[in-house]
């Protein structure tokens, strides 16, 4: 292990710290590679807990803190975790990191931890961690996978508040923001001459059709993405 | 009994996997392209939610909660280990999954062979964990009616996979436009579903 270690240094002195190879890592997972619209990871969390821009802030926080601390601690591990039980392994270093998260939130933002319910607990199955631990830093370097991890975990949280952006402003004409409390931005005037809001918007089904139209956008904009039916 | 009924009922319709709460959506969308996977994946999906609710639910009141360790002796009464819940359920689901990995494999290879990656995906498939969250969140008074909440939610996800993979089969002759082929028309199918779904919400049982 300790050799491993000794090379790793080596390499990084020969290579530059953000060389092509690594800012592409980084830059790569926000759109063409973005991991809820095209590698179609993580959708669950994406879609359920979008009807506040608050929420989906700390919960896109999560994500980061647990995708960082977990693509780093498996990329430090992969030559001693025997390939047989690896899923496992995952399980135990991820589920550690939202414990830690969840104790967090807990302490300090008690009525958003109670909001998003069960859903701190299912970042443990989000398919993005477990995905990209599986596909990247099992084979790859800590700092590569530390690039990785922010990459895709940056990839997914502004999928995440675009969503929420949308939902929340058609919704309930407001944005709330961690700290702000929640802010109108639809003006009285407009209720006055018979504005309402689209309560439609709050509603789970409507997160699907969001993301259904974040990715028509994108792929209109991206044709190399598009599938065949 | 109808209790139990209802909340078998509930746990398909009212309070959907997929609809109401999106989980399990990434296998959802993966494996949905033809019925047969989908019908594979699902009740694989059923059998596993049906074992590991369960055994939770048992870990859940006789080992984590707090006060649950009085059966050893009435002074632990003031321990609270819920805050390893998650480890724990996701141990017993990871060697869960791997048991059936291994049934599917001995007695059915073609299935085994048509769900490759995904049956090892259920360990971190959402609804499998989200349903012992959710049994851990609801608090149900005793195991037959987490098992009924677990089966139920399991049907609920079957269908949910099964009715869109018939309906990705069919649209495959439709003329939709280039960007929303594949995964966008999914989810505003998905979508469109959920919202007929959401016509059960009002449903007391």
């Amino acid at each position: 292990m300790a050799e491993t270690v000794d090379q790793d240094i080596e390499k990084k002195e020969s290579e530059p710290l953000l060389s092509k190879k690594n800012r592409k890592l980084l830059t790569d997972p926000l759109d063409d590679d973005n991991p809820i619209t095209v590698q179609v990871l993580g959708i669950c969390s994406a879609l359920a807990i979008t009807v506040q821009v608050q929420q989906a802030v700390i919960m896109a926080l999560s994500v980061v803190f647990v995708m960082i601390g977990g693509n780093l601690l498996v990329s430090l591990m992969r030559n001693v975790i025997p390939n047989r039980i690896r899923i496992i392994v995952q399980l135990v270093i991820v589920a550690a990191l939202v414990i830690l998260v969840d104790q967090i939130l807990k302490a300090f933002v008690y009525d958003i931890s109670k909001a998003l319910s069960v859903f701190v607990g299912l970042i443990i199955s989000n398919c993005i961690i477990m995905g990209r631990l599986e596909a990247f830093a099992l084979g790859n370097k800590p700092w590569p996978s530390f690039l990785d991890a922010i990459g895709n975990a940056a990839g997914y949280g502004w999928i995440l508040i675009a969503v929420a952006v949308v939902r929340e402003l058609f919704g309930s004409g407001s944005f709330s923001l961690p700290g702000l409390g929640q802010v109108t931005l639809i003006p009285e005037a407009f209720y006055n001459f018979g504005y309402m809001n689209n309560n439609m918007m709050i509603l789970p089904p409507m997160a699907l059709v969001t993301v259904g139209v974040i990715i028509w956008i994108q792929r209109a904009r991206n044709t190399k993405l598009v599938e065949e039916n | 009994m109808q209790e139990l009924v209802s909340i078998f009922v509930k746990a398909i319709f009212v309070e959907n996997m997929i609809f109401a709460y999106f989980l399990g959506m990434c296998s959802y969308l993966a494996v949905s392209k033809t019925v047969k996977t989908g019908v594979g994946l699902g009740a694989a999906v059923i059998f596993v939610l049906g074992i590991t609710v369960p055994i939770n639910y048992l870990i859940e009141n006789y080992l984590l909660a707090e006060g649950a360790l009085t059966w050893i002796d009435p002074s632990f009464a003031s321990v609270d280990l819920s805050f390893l819940s998650f480890i724990m359920f996701i141990a017993v689901i990871a060697s869960m999954v791997q048991l059936v990995e291994m049934i599917v494999e001995k007695f059915a290879p073609a299935l085994y062979g048509a769900l490759g990656i995904f049956l090892p995906l259920i360990a971190v498939n959402c609804s499998i964990l989200g349903g012992s969250l959710f049994m851990q969140e609801r608090q149900y008074t005793n195991i037959v009616e987490a098992t009924a909440f677990s089966l139920g939610s399991g049907v609920g996800w079957f269908l949910a996979i099964v009715a869109i993979a018939a309906i990705r089969e069919k649209i495959r002759y439709s003329d939709v436009p280039a960007p929303l082929r594949g995964l966008g028309i999914t989810f505003i199918i998905t979508g469109l579903m959920g919202i007929a779904f959401m016509s059960f919400m009002g449903v007391e049982l």
